[in-house]
């Protein structure tokens, strides 16, 4: 493991993406995509469903490789890291899947606790202490003894950010934290994710669709459609911008440049040659 | 997966079956007990034909098996096969002039060596050898002489 | 005409695909061997889930696999006038031939498809993607346990098998049958040798199927496609897989062993 978990000055962004390209078999996911994750801020990556977002997050986190260009995390080139550094990376990332990904066979304070249980060998009462604590900050200190199967979808998704966060990371990457939730979860995510962001310092990337929940928090976003980056900037000069892809999305209009009839034939041809055969 | 007490309490039941079943095939099935190797003496039979016996082959005398065959081997300066056999320590009082012969168990065609007890005060000890011997009946050898016989007596009379 | 050919050629690459990334997993599972001592809790829960669990199965299979070989050993015999030669009828079968490869079968039906679901499950709900990003390897953590516990269980199993096999035929040819008990167990005895039909039979046969099937459960399940519907498909892969592999290794180490 480098000396240093990053060789970086406090100004440079903790993530770069260099000219990122990516397929998977015939289908192109990224072609030249720059990307600079700051450091100390939530940033947002948004697009089109399919769209490679998750790929993304793969990417950072070393379990894909690029087919061209560069991926800098905490000053290393990813690929370039054997497997110990590889791992040693990963444990000063936290990621929130989409689902939460508990492990199903532990209940929710052991899941928190797992992390603590494989990196370090600190005694039980202190892993005991900090669960708890993490556990206070989402809120489900007393559903400790619960297990995955009995918690509702945002509640295993609070549990996986308390497991994310248990080690307290230099990161946290958030994979679709808001799909299909309900308003108040929704809420509550959207609070706890600014609040974790500034209370312990971290760096957030949140993958997303959902424009509203995420331009609410986030400092920079960054609009990714047909594999490439078409626009990026603060969230204010995102939704004001007249760039007709970016006006679409932001504003959440059914047709445009992603148009919404499926291309082929004309109406009234379709129709007519209908009648006539 | 937390490790209940149940759980280990189940997997040192499952060991514990498993190898009572391996000792249980061992001895019962095996007969791992009857002969520990460096137990009994040896003993040698020359013999013309062997037939069909085989090593691990019985002993028996007197239809009771007191050893096995343990070596089958073929001298060529006499131009006999030799055999050598296992006794169990716990029969010692077989005479020198003992015969031995290769007979036929059964209708599985198994073959083991006989043993017909002499009358000699002098009984046998590590590596002494059974010197009246009889060797197998060979079937084709019967039919040989059958028909031989038979062609005499057809012609004689 | 072409097209035929060209089927049958991509699908012959996409076996050999296959059965290269399986070479590898296996290698790779092989090289983390060592994590056995490190967290043996975690193998000994996985000894109970795949051995233990599946010896109320076993032990009724192998019972009633005994008393069948029983009558039908006992029906063709009797024909003969040699049914006292029961014992080695039941007894070869059983540990040269029946014990380790039945045994197998079920074991892969058992313990195998259940392996393979719960992998297969771990990775649809990125359970498995969670422990990479957490910097926790998971084939030292999930795979390397479970592997170990098919390897010390299969031979456990078939051993037990054979025996309660074994009383099977025994109850059954002499306790119904009436056949004589001390000409079953001596014609047995007589002909029943440790090393090659205990020793290569049951032992090396079981060691060899249990290493083959658990590794075709536990790689089919780490590479299925994470959707239910690819779960299904892996588990259904790991019964036929398996049992088609022991199958054949039957015959070959079969032919090695008993020349």
């Amino acid at each position: 493991m480098p000396a240093q978990p990053h060789n970086l000055s406090a100004h440079d962004p903790l993530v770069t993406l260099e000219d990122v390209s990516f397929a998977r078999g015939a289908r192109v996911i990224f072609d030249g995509v720059n990307i600079e994750i700051p450091r100390g801020r939530i940033t947002a990556i948004l697009g089109p469903s399919g769209g490679g977002k998750t790929t993304l997050l793969r990417l950072i986190g070393g379990q894909l490789a690029p087919a061209k260009g560069k991926v800098n995390v905490f000053g290393h080139d990813v690929q370039a890291l054997n497997t110990a550094d590889l791992f040693a990376m990963r444990r000063r990332i936290g990621m929130l899947f989409q689902s939460g990904a508990l492990l199903t066979d532990l209940d929710v304070f052991e899941n928190v606790a797992f992390p603590l249980r494989e990196h370090t060998r600190l005694p039980e009462s202190m892993i005991r202490t900090i669960v708890l604590m993490k556990l206070e900050v989402v809120g489900l200190r007393n559903a400790r003894h619960l297990y995955p199967r009995e918690l509702s979808g945002g509640m295993a998704r609070r549990v996986a950010l308390a497991r994310a966060i248990a080690l307290d990371p230099l990161m946290v990457l958030y994979d679709e934290p808001f799909a299909g939730q309900d308003p108040i979860s929704m809420g509550i995510l959207v609070r706890l994710i600014k609040k974790l962001n500034e209370a312990l310092n971290l760096t957030s990337v949140i993958v997303s669709h959902d424009v509203i929940e995420t331009a609410s928090i986030a400092d920079q976003m960054y609009l990714i459609a047909d594999g490439k980056v078409v626009e990026s900037g603060p969230p204010a000069a995102m939704k004001s911008s007249s760039t007709p892809a970016v006006a679409q999305f932001m504003k959440g209009l059914p047709d445009g440049p992603m148009p919404f009839h499926f291309p082929g034939v004309d109406y009234l041809t379709d129709l007519v040659d209908g009648v006539s055969s | 997966m937390k490790i209940t007490r149940t759980m280990e309490i189940g997997v040192g039941f499952f060991v514990s079956l498993g190898l009572a079943a391996l000792l249980m095939l061992a001895l019962k099935v095996a007969n791992l007990t009857s002969f520990g190797n460096s137990d009994g003496y040896r003993v040698l039979a020359r013999f013309d034909n062997i037939g069909g016996l085989q090593e691990r082959s019985a002993v028996k005398m007197g239809g009771v098996l007191i050893g096995r065959v343990t070596r089958i081997d073929y001298d060529s300066d006499s131009y006999r096969a030799v055999v050598e056999m296992q006794i169990d320590p716990r029969f010692r009082e077989i005479p020198v002039d003992t015969a031995a012969s290769i007979y036929t168990a059964g209708l599985l065609g198994e073959q083991y060596v006989n043993l017909d007890p002499g009358g000699d005060e002098e009984v046998l000890a590590e590596g002494s050898e059974l010197e009246i011997t009889q060797s197998a009946v060979i079937m084709e050898r019967m039919l040989q002489e059958f028909l031989y016989s038979k062609t005499v007596k057809d012609e004689n009379s | 005409m072409t097209d035929f050919f060209a089927a049958v050629g991509r699908r012959s690459l996409a076996i050999f695909e296959r059965l290269g990334r399986g070479t590898l997993f296996l290698l790779q599972v092989c090289a983390r061997l060592g994590f056995l001592f490190a967290r043996p809790s975690l193998t000994l829960a996985q000894v109970w889930a795949v051995g233990v669990q599946s010896l109320v199965i076993i032990g009724v299979s192998g019972a009633f696999v005994g008393m069948v070989l029983g009558l039908q050993g006992y029906n063709t015999l009797v024909t003969f006038g040699t049914e006292e030669s029961l014992g080695v009828v039941v007894a070869k079968s059983l540990c040269r031939e029946l014990g380790p490869v039945l045994t197998a079968l079920l074991f892969a039906g058992r313990a195998g498809s259940a392996l393979t679901a719960e992998i297969g499950l771990m990775k649809a709900t990125e359970q498995i993607p969670a422990l990479e990003m957490m910097g926790v390897d998971p084939l030292r953590r999930l795979i390397v346990p479970r592997y170990v516990a098919g390897l010390i269980s299969m031979p456990l199993l078939a051993m037990i098998f054979t025996a309660i096999g074994v009383l099977g035929g025994y109850f059954c040819g002499v306790g119904l049958l009436g056949v004589d008990e001390g000409a079953f167990w001596s014609q047995m005895q007589l002909h029943m040798a440790l090393g090659t039909d205990i020793g290569n039979g049951v032992v090396v046969k079981s060691i060899v199927f249990g290493a083959v099937v658990t590794w075709i459960a536990l790689f089919e399940g780490f590479d299925a496609v994470p959707t239910s519907e690819g779960v299904s498909q892996a588990t259904t892969r790991t019964v036929v897989n398996s049992s088609l592999a022991v199958l054949a290794l039957d015959f070959v180490l079969t032919g090695l062993m008993f020349d």
